[in-house]
């Protein structure tokens, strides 16, 4: 019973994580990010380590996630005199 | 198969799938998020084989705690020069790294003779 | 050419996964036991959970390093140049009435976590976490201004805290070997410790947010 629940939570993990990677929109693989952090949260609850999982959400996915999501609104503001060093 | 086992499992497979994110994709905030994978990855190992007979040990979390405060720490400073990158060049990745060297000199001297 | 290399890099990438997978899931039963050792020392270390235990008193010097690294980092920042404030202006009602609410509960949390860290799952770095989201909070209602670099309050509580572990750690060295609590006093170095690592990790963590270059500079 529980190694399904072990087995799911793995395969939602590794889900998480290639949706991350493979999303087009940046905006959305940093969502996909938090959502892995919080998963991964579950799975640090799972191997009996309960400080990891209270580090892990509040600095894996809150603060990274906070700080990523800074970083994506800072380089999607695309300055006007920019537009010709675009590739 | 223990918990322990599937999750060093699911470990190291988050870890090559990071590192192929850093090699392979281009804009430089994925490669922070896939090097952020590549860590969870490792800590996974970590916790997920010192504990594949069942029992929880401490070292190992203890090991990891630190891992995760000191990967945000990286992860701060790498968004911070990929958003100093950014100001400077406006690219959103390194690829062409001699030609950008050039487009920053431009743009310095560009903004130095607006200044006078 | 370019899609063989990327070609290439996957399947090695492939043979790397599978490599792994047999190390790992083929791996013979450990030989040394360290739950059953952190265990058997747990008692004269001065808190009574374990993870707590090995973090301040078994592998301090990993601790007191960490912290360095995370000043470094700042540095690191400090120098690569700060990024802009973020633009100010978008006031909607409900998010400063949120962080009012919920920032005196995150402190009492904080503070909560620091204390039961010596018996139950907490401690420095969570209770640090906590503080750095409540401050990140209260920057994004625009209750708390960005820090400029120059101001010496959060320096002086950053470097605060690791000046306190290192005089705990010279101290300590003077008389024995570097981080050997005395069994009597341990305990009570501890939480001193672990009080100074959360203020000085907590303002680290939110100066990752808050610091930004002044705005009229460019």
């Amino acid at each position: 019973m529980s190694t399904a629940f072990d087995l799911l939570l793995a395969a939602a993990l590794l889900w998480s994580a290639w949706r991350t990677l493979a999303t087009p929109q940046i905006g959305r693989a940093v969502i996909l990010f938090i959502v892995f952090g919080l998963l991964l949260t579950l799975a640090w609850a799972r191997l009996d380590a309960p400080d990891i999982a209270l580090a892990e959400a509040a600095i894996g996915a809150g603060l990274t996630g906070a700080l990523l999501l800074d970083a994506v609104a800072a380089l999607r503001a695309r300055r006007p005199d920019d537009e010709e060093g675009q590739s | 198969m223990s918990a322990g086992l599937i999750y060093a499992a699911t470990g190291c497979l988050l870890f090559v799938l990071g590192l192929g994110g850093v090699l392979l994709l281009k804009a430089l905030l994925r490669r922070i998020l896939a090097f952020n994978l590549m860590g969870s990855g490792a800590f996974l190992v970590l916790v997920g084989l010192a504990q594949r007979d069942g029992t929880p040990d401490p070292v190992p979390q203890a090991m990891v705690l630190t891992g995760i405060v000191v990967a945000v720490a990286a992860t701060a400073l790498a968004l911070t020069l990929a958003r100093r990158w950014h100001a400077l060049t406006g690219r959103d990745d390194i690829a062409r790294v001699r030609d950008t060297g050039l487009q920053i000199r431009r743009k310095a001297n560009d903004r130095r003779k607006a200044a006078r | 050419m370019k899609t063989l290399w990327r070609s290439l890099t996957v399947i090695a990438l492939l043979g790397l996964a599978a490599a792994l997978l047999v190390a790992v899931l083929g791996l013979p039963p450990a030989p040394v036991k360290l739950a059953g050792e952190v265990a058997a020392k747990l008692g004269a270390s001065g808190v009574s959970h374990p993870v707590t235990a090995v973090l301040l008193n078994f592998r301090g010097y990993d601790t007191f390093l960490e912290v360095a690294v995370l000043i470094i980092a700042l540095l690191g920042m400090l120098a690569a140049g700060l990024p802009p404030p973020p633009p100010t202006g978008s006031r909607n009602a409900m998010l400063p009435t949120l962080a009012r609410l919920a920032v005196p509960l995150m402190v009492l949390a904080a503070v909560y976590l620091l204390w039961a860290g010596a018996f139950r799952p907490g401690g420095a770095f969570q209770a640090a976490a906590v503080l750095a989201a409540a401050a990140v909070l209260l920057h994004l209602a625009e209750i708390l201004a960005p820090w400029p670099r120059d101001r010496r309050g959060p320096r002086l509580a950053i470097a605060g805290g690791f000046l306190l572990f290192l005089a705990i750690a010279a101290a300590l060295l003077a008389n024995g070997g570097l981080l050997r609590y005395p069994p009597e006093h341990a305990g009570l170095l501890i939480v001193l410790i672990e009080s100074g690592l959360t203020v000085s990790l907590a303002v680290n963590l939110a100066a990752f947010f808050l610091l930004r270059a002044p705005e009229e500079q460019r």
